[in-house]
């Protein structure tokens, strides 16, 4: 029962950096450059867990977290936002729009594993 | 990782480009939100890779400017002249922390100290802020900001010295906003109890009748006793998510270890009758599904209807499960989802990166079908068949085909010269300050292409030269007001694409070239002699000389033992060119011109006495027989050409190339054609044998460099024709009565 995490990071080297890590934790990646892309991804996937940045081009994480939820089905899927620590503010924030969890980053491989797979069902 | 890292510094070049573009639209006043955004997540996003790769240095002053930039983006701090040129100046040390990173060394960090300062003086108000958000309630001092680093902060307030596990009683009631982020209840239980045993108790009194029940509701909570090794702060991290939606009661051991203020009843321990749920049972192990959850909850409570109650209001609380778990996550396993993958992966990025050598072994293989079909087509002729033959069409096809695949892999190499023009402006700004100048820079045709090698090559010599421009070119602000011209001075580089050759034009608004001081430079360098007759042209050529320095006094900036005559020489070594054109008062402006490729080229295939040359077709504007009276002399040696009521200078290849020591006399053909600076000349060869497309084999990676020749190529029947440097040819012209023997190395 392979588990799918979408990832939405602007960022390259983030992409791969989870792609890596989820990787080797046997989950199936997909991944999206921003918030509007990841959205086009949805619409083709159903992903167990979405992990998605805050600051990116187009649709930023805040703006793609409320789209996903005003989503009928997706009110379920649990949503990992990637923050740094000096984000306090922002985290809530980003719970305030609905998401599950976070990440801090840099993010360790293992703690990112551990908090995936804390939120999947 | 190593590839990762690669990513990570090819995708930092880029991000530090994207700054500096901004930056810079933003010292022009066009920075929009949406520039100051991509500038932040410029930095932000070069900081969270740093990050990853431990590079401290880089993310301190990283996260100081990004502290910086986010006032901005708040509308905190003004967009000010002096705070963009101090990004600006920030932006450079970010690039010296990456490139520094690159080659695994770290900067000294008190280096970045001044720039920290003067941002941070910027940012007096942002701190303030930042202070403010400490005194944000104790939640935020006591809820773990990263997963699992916590302990160490709570460590204090656990009876860590006890040894064996202790009881737990935790009291659990989720608030609605808990299931509308998507946690669930039923996760949170299935992670405590990977900590130790749990015994799980519902407590559904709350729940509503079905026709009152809010679906979006929370009405459960449990109380839950948990018996682990663990400490406090590994219980609180699994409820790290939904601090501050639940009500949470920890309540540890022994009364005196208590950190929550709210008691309940004692836990009654001895209980029988309550399920013990050991946390290394099978379906614990990341896999419990709501079911076993509730099945659990339902043999902890004592009354069965009430428990079945439960089970349906979560069932109802949360929608997702409602679907058949097993089916959903084996559908998205299966090929579709993958499919979907790989298609959005291609949306995101229409790239792929491969590596050069295979680009370049596939060149060169094409170079190797070009001759190849060459030589058949050849074959075919010579076999003499008929040219509308099912043959010759099919050849035609395979040639047509050929130049297509040729044109496709070529596409391949070639690069926008903007990569090397992005490096530029900082370039100008760090000369400009180190002079006390004031200079613009304009670029123009960033979007020129040419092939990768070249591009690669060019950024030495162009720095150089625009080293040279701001510091020799330009006069110093006062001179210039005196002279009547802006105190700014402006620098254009400008790239474009001319006569199949990529041209790349440095130009200047300084003073010009001194060419009374040229010559007398040359002439106490001995390059000249004292009463040498030179043209303004020939003098302005004098500083690509070897060993010449107008610069009186050895700068800093442009005096780093390297002159012009390298520039020159690696221009050269591109098969390109470069020239100077300079105004006094006026400025001066230096001309590139280089081949868009270095493999291929079309060409017309000529004989000179013994010899098959190829003539560049790019460089040839037409073929002419001239009649004798056309031709004139022009002193002992130099012969001119009338053509159409102008004259040019006429150049018999033969013995300007010392295949024959004077111009063969009558017969022959002449190819008009034009130079680099756009001037014409006639060339005389002595017949045309066609037109094809060549592969061209350097001459300098083989053997040596040759005056007059640019490459070697292999012909059809497998000959060596060597590919004139029309350019080169018309330099040696001035030279061949001086020099008649110039190929004698080659032969």
């Amino acid at each position: 029962m392979t588990k799918v995490v979408l990832t939405v990071d602007d960022s390259r080297t983030m992409r791969d950096m989870l792609r890596l890590a989820l990787a080797e934790a046997s989950f199936e990646v997909v991944q999206a450059v921003d918030g509007v892309h990841g959205l086009e991804v949805l619409s083709q996937t159903e992903p167990d867990v979405i992990i998605t940045d805050i600051n990116m081009p187009n649709m930023d994480g805040f703006g793609f977290i409320e789209a996903v939820r005003r989503d009928e089905r997706r009110r379920g899927t649990p949503i990992l936002v990637l923050t740094t620590e000096s984000d306090a503010a922002k985290k809530q924030r980003a719970r305030a729009a609905g998401a599950t969890g976070w990440i801090v980053k840099p993010f360790d491989p293992a703690k990112l594993v551990d908090a995936v797979r804390r939120v999947a069902a | 990782m190593e590839a990762i890292r690669a990513t990570f510094f090819q995708e930092c070049e880029e991000l530090l480009a994207d700054l500096e573009t901004g930056l810079l639209a933003m010292e022009e006043g066009q920075g929009d939100s949406e520039t100051v955004n991509a500038v932040f997540r410029a930095v932000h996003s070069v900081k969270g890779g740093a990050g990853a790769f431990g590079l401290d240095g880089l993310v301190r002053f990283a996260h100081v400017f990004e502290t910086t930039l986010d006032g901005v983006r708040n509308g905190e701090l003004e967009v000010e002249a002096s705070l963009v040129a101090l990004m600006l100046r920030c932006a450079d040390r970010l690039s010296d922390h990456v490139s520094a990173a690159k080659v695994g060394e770290s900067l000294d960090p008190d280096g970045d100290q001044d720039l920290i300062k003067q941002l941070e003086a910027f940012c007096v108000a942002e701190e303030a802020g930042e202070a403010g958000e400490l005194d944000l309630p104790i939640a935020f001092a006591v809820v773990p900001l990263s997963i699992g680093d916590a302990p160490e902060a709570f460590t204090p307030l656990v009876a860590s010295t006890e040894a064996g596990p202790a009881e737990w009683r935790i009291e659990f009631k989720p608030h609605a906003t808990l299931y509308a982020n998507a946690n669930d209840a039923s996760v949170l239980l299935r992670e405590l109890a990977r900590l130790g045993e749990l015994r799980v108790e519902l407590n559904a009194d709350a729940l509503p009748g079905l026709d009152t029940l809010d679906v979006f509701g929370a009405y459960l909570s449990w109380t839950l006793w948990l018996t682990t090794e663990k400490a406090e702060a590994d219980i609180r991290d699994v409820f790290e998510f939904v601090d501050g939606d639940c009500d949470l009661t920890i309540r540890g051991p022994g009364a005196n270890d208590t950190v929550d203020i709210a008691v309940t009843s004692t836990p009654d321990i001895g209980d029988g009758d309550r399920d013990l749920i050991p946390a290394s049972a099978g379906p614990l192990e990341g896999e419990m599904s709501l079911q076993d959850l509730l099945a659990m909850a339902r043999g902890a409570s004592s009354d069965t209807a009430e428990a079945e109650a439960a089970a349906e209001s979560v069932i109802a609380t949360e929608p997702r499960v409602l679907k058949e778990p097993s089916p959903q996550v084996s559908e998205s396993a299966n090929a579709p989802s993958a499919k979907s993958a790989g298609k959005a992966t291609d949306v995101a990025q229409p790239t792929i990166r491969v590596d050069l050598d295979r680009v370049d072994r596939l060149i060169d293989l094409v170079g190797e079908l070009v001759i190849n079909q060459a030589m058949l087509a050849q074959q075919v002729h010579e076999a003499g068949l008929a040219r509308s033959g099912n043959i010759a069409l099919g050849l035609d096809d395979l040639e047509q085909l050929t130049r297509e695949i040729q044109d496709s892999v070529m596409a391949i190499r070639a690069q926008p010269v903007k990569s090397v023009f992005q490096r530029m402006p900082r370039l100008v700004r760090e000369v400009a300050s180190m002079t006390g100048k004031s200079v613009r820079l304009v670029t123009e045709g960033e979007g020129t292409e040419v092939d990768k090698t070249v591009i690669e090559r060019l950024s030495e010599p162009l720095t150089h030269m625009i080293r040279n421009a701001v510091d020799h070119g330009l006069e110093s602000p006062e001179a210039r007001v005196a002279a009547g011209k802006p105190a700014e001075g402006v620098i254009r580089l400008a790239a474009l694409h001319r006569s199949g050759r990529i041209v790349i034009e440095v130009s200047d608004d300084g003073k010009g070239i001194d060419r009374a001081r040229v010559r007398s430079i040359a002439i106490e360098r001995g390059l000249i002699e004292p009463d040498a007759v030179l043209t303004e042209e020939e003098v302005d050529n004098l500083i690509f000389a070897p060993g010449f320095s107008t610069a009186s006094a050895v700068s800093d900036i442009s005096g780093r033992g390297v002159g012009m005559d390298v520039v020159k020489r690696s221009i050269q070594a591109l098969g390109g060119r470069i020239s100077i054109t300079s105004i006094p008062g006026k400025g001066s402006t230096f001309t590139l011109s280089l081949p868009l490729t270095l493999a291929v080229l079309d060409g017309m295939v000529v004989s000179v006495g013994d010899h098959t040359l190829v003539v560049p077709i790019t460089v040839i504007v037409e073929t002419l027989q001239p009649k004798p009276v056309d031709v004139r002399s022009l002193g002992p040696h130099a012969t001119v050409l009338a053509v159409r009521g102008s004259h040019v200078p006429l150049i018999d290849v033969g013995s300007a190339m010392g295949f024959r020591p004077d111009p063969a006399s009558g017969s022959g053909v002449t190819i008009l054609v034009e130079s680099e600076l756009g001037g014409l000349a006639a060339l005389r060869v002595d017949s045309i044998q066609g037109q094809r497309q060549v592969v061209i084999k350097s001459l300098e990676q083989n053997y040596d460099q040759v005056p007059g020749i640019a490459a070697a190529t292999i012909l059809g029947d497998g000959r060596v024709a060597l590919i004139v440097d029309v350019d080169g040819v018309i330099a040696l012209r001035r030279q061949t009565a001086t020099r008649p023997t110039l190929l004698d190395k080659a032969s």
